[in-house]
């Protein structure tokens, strides 16, 4: 359903129903986060956190919101959105749900650059991150150099995911093996770190996050015409104008941005990326790429996974609830004869 | 020969038994000789894996620390490290390759494998689950816990990536196999991150390695891989009929649906009982079975045999070179996932890409 609004030359395509799927995402996004913010040692009821937040709360409330615990809840936010949109760019341009890039060695990728620099070199939050993002940028070249092949039509979606998955196993020994070679203590926090959680993350992630995010989000929206139009195939797309090659690279370039920084920030946090394009799609009966509402469910389920793990009773990171959660939702894509690939 | 890869197994008519013509006796002399040079092949890496390491024991010693066992420091390392390794590796290489290459011919998949596929990450989250949760230490239970795991992964991935139209395709194997096996992964990291203590205890184990393990693993398995391996060679020529076609396979007399469940049972017994023993190791399923059927074509009554003696050569190959690249030795998994996982990526980009 979908309604046009015209107003002189300039008209919009106008969807009630995704509007409003995005409308409610986005509430409950936020208020998971706002719950994040009062949980802990110290709770804060909502009212008193949102209260805080206004800059109406009082000193002491005021510190631990702002200053301990609010950047938690946003780098979740942010991370969870830069998750969801790679998750759709990729899903859509390997027309596969399962090409996401959790699977296909980009986030695995991502992690190795952080572990080494952890375990190896030593480097504080400003060279993990770089680190991380490096090490998502080599892989993904990497796999699309392996992929590409000049007779067979260039990269093909889904040889592009195959490739990804075994250089995801590739890195994923590489992993096994730098943790087996540190110290305990120091493999004990890599570790935590590989599984993806947002304890103790600080604005040093939060302000970096945000920064790629304003560069990126736009990026990818600006790119999600010719992405729904490559849905149709390469031959289709073609036809219609759109260089199919080009933008496929520089969909290449965005996702991986997104994934890297997503990475660098929390971990490689497992599923959002794979499940949030597909409930998006789901949640609002539209086919196709959904970058916005998936986007907005990836914000949605990570906000909403911190809190799980945060009212568990033993301390368990966020990226096992997310996987925990991504082994129900592929028991249920089992369960309903529509989730075909 | 790389062609084959996409090339469902198919049994020749000039194969072994056939009596198609004058060219079928030389063959199957031919491909006797080749398993001979195997064996061959296969003992003196099994040497190689007694005589090779950190320590440094001269052939002379390692025969006399195996036939007349004294107190000295290298026929101490011989007998109390090298060969009970080596035995495992003989075992644990038999059981994973003949799994990849029941695995491939029951799917009719050149790219599944127990690694791949999550089977084997199924058995390893089963064992680090049971092992947290009661604390025990006998072989046994988490020996069970691995069939348990085993079996649970590979119906779940086959659930997931036979659905809908076109059944399993190979792509769609894989993927449901990797979306599996990251469930597992998490998993397994959530139950390890619970304590210090417990992550210290499997951040050895879950990278696959024929070192370290206990004496008393081997004994424990070694019958249910014997079971295993048993059941998979006698389910050649009917995994030949179904390499055939669900039709064609059921004209010929063919029972698929007992074939699919007693080759399943076989990947199970020799998937659980490897990754009990010598913890989740990759992509040996993978590489055994393509470069046998590159050698001596689809039937799988010399795919099998040529498998289950050419897998444990690569892995105590990759066992030996883990131990003389790194100082300090390179895990056996992580050799294979090295060695392996180009080969993957290979064998995908010469696929070709409408059937994937």
């Amino acid at each position: 359903m979908s309604r046009t609004l015209r107003a002189g030359g300039l008209s919009l395509r106008f969807e009630p129903r995704s509007a409003l799927v995005c409308g409610v995402l986005a509430l409950v996004a936020a208020g998971a986060a706002v719950l994040v913010v009062g949980s802990g040692e110290f709770p804060i009821p909502a009212s008193d956190v949102v209260r805080a937040l206004l800059g109406q709360g009082d000193r002491a409330t005021e510190f631990i919101v702002t200053t301990l615990r609010l950047p938690r809840a946003v780098t979740g936010l942010l991370a969870g959105l830069a998750l969801g949109l790679s998750g759709a760019v990729f899903q859509s341009m390997s027309r596969n749900p399962l090409g996401s890039p959790d699977l296909i060695g980009f986030t695995t990728g991502s992690a190795t650059g952080a572990l080494l620099q952890i375990l190896v070199f030593g480097g504080g939050a400003v060279a993990i991150t770089v680190s991380s993002v490096a090490g998502a940028v080599l892989t993904a070249l990497a796999v699309y150099l392996v992929a590409y092949r000049p007779g067979g039509g260039g990269v093909h979606g889904v040889r592009l995911v195959l490739i990804g998955v075994g250089a995801a196993a590739m890195l994923e020994a590489l992993n096994s093996y730098l943790i087996t070679r540190a110290e305990l203590r120091e493999a004990y926090e890599a570790a935590f770190w590989l599984t993806g959680s947002l304890n103790g993350r600080g604005w040093e992630q939060a302000v970096p996050l945000s920064i790629a995010l304003a560069v990126l989000v736009p990026a990818a929206l600006a790119l999600g015409r010719p992405l729904a139009m490559g849905e149709l195939g390469d031959d289709a797309a073609q036809a219609l104008g759109v260089p199919v090659q080009r933008t496929r690279a520089l969909l290449v370039v965005v996702g991986v941005g997104l994934v890297a920084a997503a990475t660098a920030a929390v971990g490689p946090v497992p599923f959002v990326a794979l499940a949030a394009p597909q409930l998006a799609r789901r949640l609002t009966r539209r086919a196709g790429a959904r970058l916005l509402p998936a986007a907005l469910t990836g914000a949605a389920l990570l906000a909403c996974a911190d809190l799980i793990s945060l009212h568990l009773p033993v301390a368990v990171p966020a990226g096992v609830v997310t996987g925990v959660l991504g082994g129900a939702y592929l028991a249920w894509l089992l369960s309903t004869r529509k989730g075909t690939t | 020969m790389l062609s084959s890869v996409r090339r469902t197994p198919v049994p020749r008519p000039g194969g072994p038994g056939g009596r198609a013509g004058p060219a079928a006796v030389p063959r199957r002399v031919l491909r006797w000789g080749g398993l001979g040079l195997l064996a061959a092949a296969l003992l003196l890496t099994a040497a190689a894996s007694l005589a090779i390491g950190a320590e440094h024991v001269p052939p002379g010693k390692v025969v006399s620390g195996l036939l007349s066992p004294d107190d000295s420091q290298s026929s101490l390392i011989v007998r109390e490290l090298r060969l009970p390794r080596t035995l495992l590796g003989l075992a644990v290489g038999v059981a994973l390759g003949l799994a990849g290459a029941v695995m491939q011919a029951l799917t009719r998949n050149p790219l599944a494998e127990p690694g791949i596929l999550g089977v084997n990450g199924g058995a390893a989250l089963a064992v680090v689950a049971v092992m947290s949760a009661f604390r025990v230490d006998e072989v046994l239970v988490y020996v069970w816990a691995a069939f348990a795991g085993a079996a649970g992964a590979a119906a779940l991935v086959y659930l997931v990536g036979a659905r809908g139209r076109g059944g399993a395709s190979p792509a769609r194997l894989v993927l449901a196999g990797a979306a599996v096996n990251a469930v597992f992964t998490a998993l397994t990291a959530g139950l390890m991150l619970l304590s210090p203590r417990t992550f210290n205890g499997f951040r050895f184990w879950q990278v696959g390695s024929l070192g370290g393990r206990g004496m008393d693993v081997l004994p424990r398995v070694l019958p249910f891989i014997a079971a295993g391996t048993v059941l998979a060679l006698l389910l050649a020529r009917p995994l030949n009929a179904l390499g055939l076609g669900e039709d064609a396979g059921r004209a010929l007399g063919a029972r698929p649906g007992r074939t699919r469940a007693l080759g399943a049972v076989a990947v199970v017994l020799l998937c659980g009982s490897a990754t009990a023993a010598a913890g989740p190791i990759a992509f040996l399923g993978l590489a055994v079975p393509f470069i046998v059927r590159a050698a001596v074509g689809p039937d799988q009554r010399w795919v099998l045999p040529y498998s289950l003696l050419l897998a444990p050569v690569l892995l105590l190959g990759a066992d030996i070179a883990g131990r003389v690249v790194a100082p300090g030795e390179l895990e056996t998994g992580i050799v294979t996932a090295f060695l392996g996982a180009p080969l993957f990526m290979l064998m995908v980009r010469r696929g070709r890409t409408r059937d994937l």
